[in-house]
């Protein structure tokens, strides 16, 4: 597939200096994901988020419950740079943190819903028939509950019983990722169903059968490698997409508990002070933007990346 | 056409069984009881309480329990709110104008822009215009539709004190005065909500539009010599239109997420609101009824968009 494209100025360089690489299918997806400069240049801004959120606290060690009621509301300066909250807690310190529990949430659910998409789409594109059926009829009625008041219902009525289990942080996140997946992978469970009606005919797929590879063979190395592409791409929306959703949750108070700043969190308890200090939510809620939007470019860079057919 | 939606009802009863089922589940399986409160109360002696229980079938077993939740849904006895103390079908009644009102409005302002902008970014892809479109529409839906509401009443009600963030219900003003007020109190969770709605349907209808302008029966209606107006308004757009209108009534289940939370934000008395406070004050029956209600509207909306499909693709005959 790698052949397709014809090789471009930078690819020609390459072969005057030094014996060139076979371009790899990755290689070549990369070549044209860097096309995508706004995409490319996203993918920069979220690798520099997420260091910010991984060492943030560890350079900039203000705890993030420090209470200073001399600096009660204060707006931004040099000694707390994205201003104090109504108990004078360090905003950046709160942000930081929160971060980490906003962008593992994405994280996590995005997994769960991929794995969960994955594997109902594999099945249903894989045996035709009731099964397919039933299925695509699991898929459609997922897609047709209103999905943020059944995560609502959710939370609301496991929360306790998961926070007496195994304490409210970890209780909490587990549910909500358990959740926000739960609602998320009929997208994939339904590209990875067409992408096996697809390829289930094609050559290679038919030659592997005449070779007398098990049909789990022929899903798990033929089929399945051929259609991750729409897969990681979807797997990055579903990441800005579970951001969103933590953050609707805790703004809506239905998250996280007030102890724990995550991003929506803290926009809520901001949004009582925003005429006296409107800091206080401008800059998680920015935070979210930032994150949001740097994934969806990224998301959209993949999409023409990761399509060996279009030649950019 | 009444065979179709016949069939198409039909389809979509299973559905509503399903989401019940669903809904009843969550219900069944979660910890808690909702006799907690009588068993905690000491003025309620134990004997009391179990012949309670016995009477209202709590302790039949779970499909029992279903149908019987299920039949009383079904003759419209839904319950009655533990906090309000009214029955909850008068309750959600008051609160649905409200939200369809704002709904309705944020969805035909979402289109109104929506279409146009899509449109004419299709017609002269990766123009300026294209370029600017897409980059707004991405910051659109990565803009979280709480900030962008905490966003716009920091400027309009704070900053400049152009319109109230607090909308009423019993606005005292009579005749046009009313009409004014309630325009100026719906315009920012309008406007926020069409927003968000507008930034990814206009992304729906450029790629659509995109891939019909291409196809060789608009060249061929441009060679008929007919204007260019002529050609995109009638010819492309009417079917671009069709997979956008499938993607559109997908998109319904996320549009009553949108609208809870601003709701939630402008104080706005609708069903949504009334689903938060159903919520943090435990009030299990008005819970069950407003999601079935939701899941209900998106079942009814999925219908209508099936028989605009059939309308609008006239190969999908109504069978």
């Amino acid at each position: 597939m790698a052949g397709s494209t014809p090789a471009s100025a930078t690819a020609e360089t390459q072969a005057l200096g030094r014996p060139a690489a076979p371009a790899s299918l990755w290689a070549d997806a990369w070549r044209r994901f860097k096309h995508h400069r706004l995409a490319y240049w996203s993918l920069w801004a979220l690798g520099l988020l997420v260091l910010a959120v991984l060492l943030g606290p560890l350079v900039y060690k203000v705890g993030i419950n420090d209470v200073d009621f001399k600096a009660r509301l204060a707006p931004p300066s040099w000694q707390h740079p994205m201003g104090t909250d109504d108990l004078g807690r360090d905003l950046l310190a709160r942000v930081l943190y929160g971060g980490r529990i906003s962008l593992a949430v994405g994280m996590a659910s995005m997994v769960v819903a991929i794995a969960v998409g994955v594997t109902i789409g594999a099945i249903a594109g894989m045996s035709r028939g009731w099964v397919d059926a039933f299925l695509m009829w699991i898929t459609d009625l997922f897609l047709s509950m209103p999905q943020l008041p059944m995560l609502l219902v959710l939370i609301f009525f496991f929360r306790d019983g998961l926070k007496s289990l195994v304490g409210p942080e970890v209780g909490i996140f587990v549910l909500i990722v358990l959740v926000i997946g739960g609602f998320r992978w009929m997208p994939a469970a339904r590209v990875v169903r067409a992408q096996f009606f697809s390829l289930r005919e094609k050559e290679f797929v038919e030659a592997a059968r005449a070779l007398g590879a098990s049909t789990q063979r022929q899903m798990v190395r033929h089929i399945l490698p051929n259609s991750l592409g729409p897969v990681i791409v979807a797997a990055t929306i579903d990441v800005a997409a579970a951001i969103i959703l933590e953050s609707t949750l805790s703004f809506l108070g239905l998250g996280f508990p007030p102890d724990i700043p995550t991003w929506g969190r803290l926009l809520f308890d901001a949004k009582d002070y925003l005429d006296i200090a409107m800091h206080w939510s401008l800059f998680p809620g920015l935070a979210i933007f930032i994150t949001v939007l740097s994934i969806s470019f990224v998301g959209d860079g993949l999409r023409d990346a990761l399509d060996p057919r279009r030649v950019l | 056409m009444g065979n179709y939606l016949l069939r198409r009802l039909l389809i979509a009863l299973p559905s509503l069984l399903g989401i019940s089922l669903v809904l009843f589940t969550v219900l069944a399986l979660a910890p808690g009881d909702p006799f907690e409160e009588l068993a905690t109360n000491p003025a309620v002696p134990p004997e009391v309480r179990l012949a309670l229980r016995a009477q209202l079938g709590l302790d039949d077993p779970v499909w029992q329990r279903y149908l019987h939740w299920l039949s009383s849904m079904l003759q419209g006895n839904w319950g009655f709110s533990f906090v309000s103390r009214i029955d909850v079908d008068t309750l959600i009644l008051q609160r649905l104008p409200v939200t369809i009102a704002i709904v309705g409005s944020a969805v035909i302002l979402g289109l109104v822009v929506a279409l146009p902008v899509g449109i004419l970014a299709a017609v002269k892809p990766y123009s300026w215009f294209d370029r600017i479109a897409s980059t707004l529409a991405f910051i659109g839906f990565s803009l979280p539709t709480f900030f962008i509401g905490l966003l716009f009443i920091l400027l309009f009600s704070i900053e400049l004190g152009w319109l109230p963030f607090v909308f009423r219900a019993d606005l005292s003003e009579t005749g046009w005065r009313w009409w004014i007020e309630q325009f100026k109190q719906s315009v920012m969770p309008v406007t926020v909500l069409g927003m968000a709605f507008a930034a990814s349907w206009m992304r729906y209808v450029r790629s659509s539009v995109l891939d019909v302008v291409r196809l060789d029966y608009v060249a061929t209606a441009r060679s008929k010599g007919l204007s260019e107006r002529v050609v995109i308004l009638k010819h492309a757009t009417r079917n671009a239109l069709i997979p956008v209108v499938t993607l559109v009534a997908l998109q319904l289940p996320q549009l009553f997420g949108g609208a809870i939370v601003t709701e939630q934000i402008f104080r706005i008395p609708g069903i949504g609101s009334l689903l938060i406070d159903a919520i943090l004050r435990n009030d299990t029956p008005v819970i069950m009824a407003v999601t079935f209600v939701l899941s209900a509207l998106v079942i009814l909306f999925n219908l209508l968009a099936d028989v605009l499909y059939g309308w609008l693709d006239p190969r999908i005959s109504y069978r």
